[in-house]
């Protein structure tokens, strides 16, 4: 390694040296750097699990347009929308079709006892324009009365009641007093507001919730014609719709006010953007603490380098060094830790905490600027360092 | 007809503030010719140090005027004195070797100020230097690993492996037996006679006076005796 830098320095690498002359302390350093790391990433997995499972369920949506209450700020949470708007809305030139979606939780009774909760989403079964492929060709099967596609995510539920509804086995469960049967699956994972998802028909649906009705759904879905700009039907929308009443965006629009809307305004996207920060903050103080630890040691030794003639970017060359040395030294244990935790936290709680290269890549270059950042402060304590102390 | 190598004029130095301020040097007027050895001497607190290191660039020049190498240094800028100190070799009391580097890398240390050059060049020149002060069977030891004065040899090492203009020691021998204290100043005579080195030296060391060129005698800031061999 000693070489290696020294080939790449065109010096030698007195960062390293100093770094790795005390084994004990460097391993505190790099323990230190990767625990920091490990905060950032498992803040960063959590946060990160959130956007998919906020994004999720909109993956089994096909739609243009939605119309939302104008309190909604998410795909579950608002008040109903008359489904008046939806007639509005069909007459509204460049709407090709429209049909509306409810939403809901159910609490379920698992068969050890302990009750779990479901979120449920129900349109019209006879209309299957507005879902995904995937479950579109199964959601025929729901015109039958109190039946349901589960997730085989779902929290608390044994895999073989799965791999049974799979092979054609139906699962059925007690929900508020009635029994709901599930005749097929779809695959999703587990959120932070429900412990699994389901679909169901409208009419399933408004048994389940008696005191919802037809007439107010909590969102419409809108497909456009061919060659339409959904923005501009939307700005049609808003012209004829009431204002104040109801919000009009287009589906990606609305995705993507609701991941913002969950990781900067609800608590637990701001807690979590919180503890990114102090993993931050935490590992910029280790870091600062063992360089300016060991700039203290050495104050002597680069006094006399002083006299020798060294300048000052010479010094800033061997922090930087003994940082960039720690940033990646540290790095390598906490990837790695935290690849062990994300999925043992997957796995423990079915929510999709997933490493991505791009998560990686962007830990990674932010542990070396915050190492920098400390080594840049921490030679502030080199102008203690006066060779003509050294006589 | 070449300038001398160093030439003090009306210096004085204080140090501290308003009432605790304190003269330490008085007017002191030196030329110290290239290639000689000079041996600053004097009581504890004479002001020996202190003149040292205006002479050797390691304080700022505030009153009268010290010529280094034909510079003055007098109001020089940071940038300047760090460049001029390339040209001289430290000697000091302690050795302040580096603890995490080895004899061999200590003593590059001393080459690599000047470049990052060919590696195995400095290499061979620092291990010929320790050869020189009888460390040849040392050159990988870190310094924890070597004597009082096995360390101070590294550290004479270091200061004249860049072939310096003028060494600036303190106590360089304190710490070394009779004959390794006399080998140390034979090779800063050495280098005086066959490269103009010039050599000032801070000592109490009776037993190399007879090898010095000169000899100046400070007392309280003042220079009370200068006395040519």
């Amino acid at each position: 390694m000693s070489k290696l830098l020294e080939r790449l320095l065109r010096r030698l690498p007195v960062g390293w040296l100093q770094l790795t002359h005390s084994r004990a302390r460097f391993a505190a350093a790099v323990a230190g750097v990767a625990f920091a790391n490990l905060l950032v990433f498992m803040q960063l997995g959590i946060m990160g699990a959130m956007g998919t499972a906020t994004l999720a369920p909109y993956n089994f949506l096909d739609a243009d347009i939605m119309i939302s209450a104008e309190d909604g700020n998410t795909l579950t949470d608002g008040s109903n929308v008359a489904r008046a708007r939806l007639f509005q809305a069909l007459a509204v030139a460049g709407v090709e079709r429209g049909a509306p979606l409810f939403v809901g939780i159910l609490e379920f009774k698992l068969p050890d006892g302990t009750n779990s909760t479901l979120q449920a989403f129900a349109t019209d079964v006879g209309d299957r324009a507005f879902l995904s492929a995937e479950i579109a060709g199964q959601f025929a099967q729901l015109t039958q009365e109190n039946t349901a596609l589960i997730d085989t995510e779902t929290r608390g539920v044994a895999p073989e009641v799965f791999e049974e509804l799979k092979a054609g086995q139906p699962f059925a469960f007690e929900i508020n007093g009635q029994t709901l049967t599930a005749i097929g699956t779809l695959e999703l994972g587990g959120g932070f507001s429900a412990d699994g998802t389901l679909f169901v028909s409208d009419q399933t649906f408004l048994r389940f919730f008696g005191k919802r009705i037809s007439g107010a759904p909590n969102h419409i879905l809108l497909k456009v014609a061919d060659g339409v700009s959904p923005q501009v039907v939307v700005e049609r929308l808003r012209d004829i719709l009431p204002e104040g009443s109801v919000q009009v965006n287009t589906l990606d629009d609305y995705k993507a006010a609701d991941l913002a809307y969950q990781s900067l305004e609800r608590p637990t996207g701001i807690i979590f953007g919180f503890g990114v920060l102090i993993g931050i903050i935490v590992g910029i103080v280790i870091v600062y603490q063992v360089l300016s630890t060991d700039v203290a040691d050495h104050l002597k030794e680069y006094a006399t380098f002083k006299a020798m003639g060294y300048q000052h970017s010479f010094f800033l060359g061997i922090v930087l060094e003994e940082a960039t040395i720690l940033a990646i030294f540290g790095f390598i244990p906490g990837f790695i830790v935290s690849m062990g935790l994300y999925a043992g936290l997957s796995t423990v709680t079915s929510l999709p905490v997933n490493m991505d290269v791009a998560r990686v890549f962007m830990v990674f270059f932010g542990t070396l600027a915050a190492c920098a950042l400390s080594g840049a402060i921490a030679t502030r304590r080199l102008a203690a360092a006066d060779p003509a102390d050294l006589f | 007809m070449r300038e001398p190598a160093i030439i003090t004029e009306g210096l004085d130095h204080f140090f501290g503030e308003g009432e605790a301020r304190k003269q330490a040097i008085f007017d002191v007027n030196l030329k110290i010719e290239h290639g000689k050895l000079t041996i600053l001497m004097g009581p504890s607190g004479s002001g020996k140090t202190t003149l040292l290191t205006l002479m050797g660039c390691l304080r700022h020049v505030e009153h009268g005027s010290v010529r280094l190498l034909g510079h003055e240094l007098h109001g020089a800028q940071e940038a300047e004195m760090v460049h001029l100190r390339r040209k001289l070799g430290f000697i000091f009391q302690a050795h302040n070797l580096h603890e995490s580097l080895t004899a061999t890398q200590n003593v590059m240390m001393g080459l690599q100020v000047h470049g990052r050059g060919n590696a195995d060049k400095q290499i061979r020149a620092a291990h010929h230097m320790l050869g020189l002060v009888g460390l040849s069977d040392r050159l990988d030891y870190l310094p924890a690993n070597l004597s009082g004065g096995q360390k101070q040899r590294v550290a004479v090492a270091r200061a004249l492996a860049s072939n310096p203009d003028v060494i600036f020691a303190d106590e360089p021998t304190a710490a070394l037996d009779k004959v390794s204290g006399r080998n140390v100043v034979d090779m800063l005579k050495a280098m005086g006679r066959e490269r103009g080195t010039t050599t000032v030296m801070v000592t109490h060391d009776n037993r190399i006076l007879e090898l010095a060129d000169r000899i100046i005698t400070l007392e309280e800031g003042r220079v009370v005796r200068d006395e040519t061999a």
